[in-house]
């Protein structure tokens, strides 16, 4: 008989990639942090959902606590250019640097780079298909997850 | 370029930290080879917390009822950890987990922690995993344990029965009474609360449960039936949740509950991990007599108990 399992019979298969979607400040434009929650279950990721209204703090405190893959932030209201630094920085402080930092809504191509050269991930404009955000969460989470295995 | 997350430290967690928190409780949804090691090291500091369970048919407010829940026991001080469960889509594995979205002022707060599971479609696994997490909540330092799960599958409902309290929510529209007993709802409630109270038929529902109890066999704790209206103010739940529990603090109620509950997961662990021991190897067999069945030289059943005569043996 083979030696005892110390661990009783459960699912094995690889951890669903866990996302954290979330809409940063008063910006009210939720219909495109729903399609993309929706569009990222459906391609079998765990999606938390926070709904609007959220700080960068909240982000990163919600981030810590759920243990997400990654960060993606929807914004439409102008407000990227404070809040994805904001959080970035939240994140290297608590240990998170290893979180994806991803998003998308209405940001000029100029500022995409500016933030993409401080560190954030791909940022996606409207009209983006929903095929090409999940393959690219896909393949950063896999990568940074093989990397701090 | 990315750190390398640390592996789960129990002392960190002991110390409040969120993060070795936050990975421990992956590690424990994932039941690896370090969530055991983490269980063993935290046992010692269970017991603590008081368990709350929150279940009921989808969408009936559970969510915001257990932010006013936690609102109310942080308006008295208490640190309060959050275990909320969703479906997970047996298709595609995925789960829109939106429990937390909620939380209103509670988000902020650094004395309230709240982690989402999918329920990853695996009866097996929810079921264990999740008491253990309360049990790392627990352990971790929180006051009050919450945990809401939907009340479908019998998995949900057994995880929410775990608590030392639990509150069995209905709304109007979440069908009629004799559903919710259908499911096997009623029985697991210490206290029954009809969400939703600004609508019609919440008044006929609170009705036809009182009648419920009316007519059920006489048990030490009849539970309440509360009306709430889950945005405005869930204190009448917290209440009657609160009267529970100091019934319970009477004439060792709590602990005789929690020797029970243990009782429970023990005999289904030492089940599990018997079965995994005892059917290991024993593929061939297993072909075997099933082909017999299929060719109908034995029974099913004849061919079941001639496998664990064959294992015994
Ligand atoms: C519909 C709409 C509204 C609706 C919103 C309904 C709702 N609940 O969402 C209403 C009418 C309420 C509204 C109101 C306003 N709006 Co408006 N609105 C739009 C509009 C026309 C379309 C937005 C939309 O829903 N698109 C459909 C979704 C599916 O696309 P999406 O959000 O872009 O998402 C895609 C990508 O961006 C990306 N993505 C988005 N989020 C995320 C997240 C992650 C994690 C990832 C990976 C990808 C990703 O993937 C998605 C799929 O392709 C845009 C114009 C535009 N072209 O975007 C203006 C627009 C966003 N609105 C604008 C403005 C100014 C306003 C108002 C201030 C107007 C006013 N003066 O009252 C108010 C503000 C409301 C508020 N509280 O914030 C401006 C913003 C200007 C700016 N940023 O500088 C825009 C750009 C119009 C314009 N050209 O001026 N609006
Ligand atoms: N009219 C009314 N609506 C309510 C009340 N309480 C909650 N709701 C609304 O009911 C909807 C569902 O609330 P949730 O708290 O998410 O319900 P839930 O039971 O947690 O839902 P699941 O977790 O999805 O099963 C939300 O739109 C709430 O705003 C109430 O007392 N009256
Ligand atoms: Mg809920």
């Amino acid at each position: 008989m083979s030696a005892p399992s110390p661990r009783a019979p459960l699912p094995k298969g690889p951890r669903p990639i866990r996302v954290l979607v979330a809409k940063a400040g008063l910006d009210g434009h939720d219909r495109g942090a729903k399609v993309v929650a929706q569009a990222l279950r459906d391609a079998g990721m765990e999606v938390v959902y926070t709904g609007l209204r959220q700080t960068p703090e909240m982000i990163v405190k919600a981030a810590s606590e759920e243990d997400v893959d990654a960060i993606g932030i929807s914004l439409l209201s102008g407000a990227h250019m404070t809040v994805f630094p904001r959080v970035l920085d939240l994140l290297r402080e608590n240990g998170l640097s290893h979180v994806l930092l991803t998003g998308g809504g209405v940001i000029p191509e100029k500022d995409r780079e500016a933030l993409r050269a401080a560190g954030v991930g791909m940022l996606f404009g409207p009209g983006t298909r929903t095929s090409d955000l999940i393959q690219y969460i896909q393949r950063e989470v896999a990568l940074r997850r093989a990397h701090s295995a | 370029m990315s750190k390398t997350p640390r592996p789960p430290d129990a002392s960190a967690i002991l110390r409040g930290d969120r993060r070795a928190l936050g990975r421990g409780l992956t590690c424990v949804e994932a039941m690896d080879d370090e969530a055991l090691a983490l269980l063993d090291a935290l046992w010692g500091s269970t017991g603590r917390a008081r368990r709350i369970g929150i279940t009921g048919p989808p969408g009936v407010g559970k969510s915001t009822l257990a932010s006013g829940v936690i609102r109310a026991y942080r308006a008295g001080g208490r640190g309060v950890g959050v275990l909320a469960v969703d479906p997970s889509s047996p298709v595609t594995g995925g789960a829109l987990l939106g429990d937390r979205h909620r939380l209103g002022a509670e988000a902020h707060d650094p004395k309230v922690f709240f982690r989402s599971f999918g329920s990853r479609g695996s009866t097996g696994g929810l079921s264990r995993a999740a008491p253990f997490a309360l049990d790392i909540l627990d352990a971790a330092g929180f006051d009050v344990v919450l945990v809401e799960t939907a009340g479908v599958g019998q998995t949900e409902i057994e995880v929410a029965a775990t608590a030392d309290s639990v509150a069995v929510v209905l709304s109007p529209e979440s069908g009629d009474a004799v559903q919710a007993m259908k499911a096997g709802l009623i029985e697991i409630a210490d206290v029954l609360c009809v969400n939703k109270a600004d609508r019609e038929g919440a008044e006929a529902m609170v009705e036809a449960l009182d009648a419920m109890l009316d007519r059920a066999p006489p048990a030490p704790w009849r539970p309440p039936v509360v009306r709430t209206r889950g945005l405005e103010d869930a204190s009448p739940l917290f209440e009657a949740l609160e009267t529970h529990g100091k019934w319970l603090l009477e004439g060792g109620r709590l602990e005789e509950r929690r020797r029970r509950g243990l009782r429970g997961r023990l005999r289904s662990l030492v089940h599990a991990l018997l079965a995994e021991r005892l059917l290991a190897g024993q593929d061939a067999l297993l072909d075997a007599r099933a082909g017999e069945a299929a060719s109908k030289r034995r029974s099913l059943l004849d061919a079941a108990r001639s496998t664990v005569e064959e294992i015994l043996r």
